[in-house]
């Protein structure tokens, strides 16, 4: 498994319940018009990578980050998942859906990555996963993926459909609302039993 | 120079144009129809960035009945195995209706690029290739839009034929555009009418996000998408770059 290359890792929007409740009718309004039918993907590029225990650089000007905390499939072949990583998807905040938040999201090391990745039988069902997000310390998010829209086989087979994902892929199961913020000097710890601690301190952009 | 990088004989070569032909690191002098093409574009050790403009030319943006130009780029991404080689195939989907071609000047960066001012932006560009960024209306949805969905269908991205090396191209933002369907022309324009230029937006993308050797900008298609449909022989044709040939099956 930690012999295959990293590939390209997408993220996934609105796969989580509590997305679709936080957003309620205006999923219907201009310019929605209506929920999506495919799943909404998104590319985390390669400069956004940070492993556990970098620290993460918070450009000037920001005051405050999101928090993406997830896990996300690692593949082995298209289909075949060769197991299952903590992920940290930073965000600048943006209430925006219509067009991908490309300037707020792909900004350099703005995605920690964990490094123990499991398979299904150490990890086990992803369906009960269960992450647990603290800042300095102080818990600020549990999220639960038995509350995922679709949960992973149905997503894996969703966006198979019109995609196909190589070897060293990374596909994230989503993030859950709301995502606890936190600004530079702050260390973020995202838990799983299974998989460890993924664990980064933001620093404020050297002026 | 122009660069290919093809498949011969079992193993990827790389190639430079010569009198109309490819000539092999070999030595070999062969014909484009006797090689596969690949995408023109040396590995990376990491997946390249491949960042796609939307509605940069002012026409195009009136041509999909998006009324004014935007004033900032709209820009996505997609993931590598979107790309295809010349003289290839690109799927449509059974229950397509409305498919088209999008003829886009496709930069090649060549040096890491941080915080990079517009008056040295060409210093970072390694290179000029042809993309064709392929659309399936049919499935765009208004969420993080395009979607992947429309934009990373494997294969639907063909680039090429060759990698020019950015000092054989003194201006970028002067290069005619054509797209030719069986041979019709049905698009035509003109770089100078980008939006937004090829240093603006290497300025503007450096500004938030390190751009690395390989990285890819497709920088938009102008006025003059049309439905393609299986069999047809879609050309997408810049300037000095070279003919990229694409038939839908």
């Amino acid at each position: 498994m930690t012999d295959i290359a990293r590939g390209t890792v997408y993220g996934t929007l609105l796969n989580f319940r509590g997305e679709l409740e936080a957003l309620g009718p205006r999923m219907n309004e201009a310019p929605y018009q209506a929920p999506p039918t495919a799943p909404v993907l998104y590319v985390k590029p390669a400069n956004a990578w940070s492993e556990n225990g970098a620290r993460i650089v918070v450009p000037a000007g920001v005051d405050e980050v999101e928090i993406g905390a997830s896990v996300a499939m690692v593949m082995k072949s298209a289909t075949e998942v060769a197991g299952y990583v903590l992920v940290n998807d930073l965000s600048l905040p943006q209430p925006n859906f219509y067009r991908p938040p490309v300037k707020y999201n792909c900004l350099d090391g703005f995605l920690a990555i964990g490094d123990r990745v499991r398979a299904r039988n150490e990890a086990g069902d992803p369906a009960v996963f269960e992450l647990k997000v603290r800042v300095n310390g102080e818990l600020k998010q549990t999220v639960r993926f038995s509350n995922l829209v679709r949960p992973a086989d149905k997503l894996l087979a969703d966006v198979g459909a019109f995609m196909t994902l190589g070897p060293g892929d990374m596909l994230m199961l989503g993030c859950d609302t709301p995502r606890p913020r936190a600004r530079a000097g702050d260390t973020i710890e995202i838990t799983m039993p299974a998989l460890g601690t993924l664990s980064n301190t933001l620093v404020a952009e050297a002026a | 120079m122009k660069h290919a990088r093809v498949m011969l004989g079992g193993r990827i070569h790389n190639a430079v144009e010569k009198d109309g032909q490819l000539l092999l690191e070999d030595k070999r002098l062969v014909g484009e129809d006797a090689v596969t093409w690949l995408p023109p574009l040396p590995p990376t050790g990491r997946p390249r960035t491949i960042l796609a403009l939307g509605l940069n030319y002012a026409d195009h943006a009136k041509e999909l009945a998006f009324g004014k130009a935007p004033e900032e780029p709209l820009v996505f991404l997609k993931g590598e195995r979107s790309l295809n080689g010349h003289r290839q195939f690109t799927k449509r989907p059974d229950d397509a209706t409305f498919m088209h071609y999008e003829c886009e000047l496709a930069v090649v960066i060549g040096r890491t690029a941080k915080k990079v001012q517009r008056d040295d932006a060409y210093d970072f560009v390694g290179g000029y290739t042809v993309a064709n960024d392929y659309a399936i209306r049919d499935y765009l949805e208004n969420w993080y839009r395009p979607n992947l969905r429309v934009k990373n269908r494997d294969g639907a991205t063909p680039l090429g034929p060759w990698l020019v090396d950015a000092r054989d191209i003194p201006d970028p933002m002067a290069l005619a555009l054509r797209t030719t369907v069986n041979g019709q022309v049905t698009q035509q324009g003109n770089t100078k009418d980008m939006i937004f230029d090829v240093p603006f937006l290497i300025e503007y993308f450096s500004r938030f996000m390190t751009l690395h050797p390989g990285d890819l900008i497709l920088t938009g298609t102008p006025d003059g998408v049309a439905d393609c449909r299986k069999g047809d022989v879609v050309v997408t044709e810049i300037e000095g770059l070279g003919a990229l040939v694409n038939t839908i099956q």
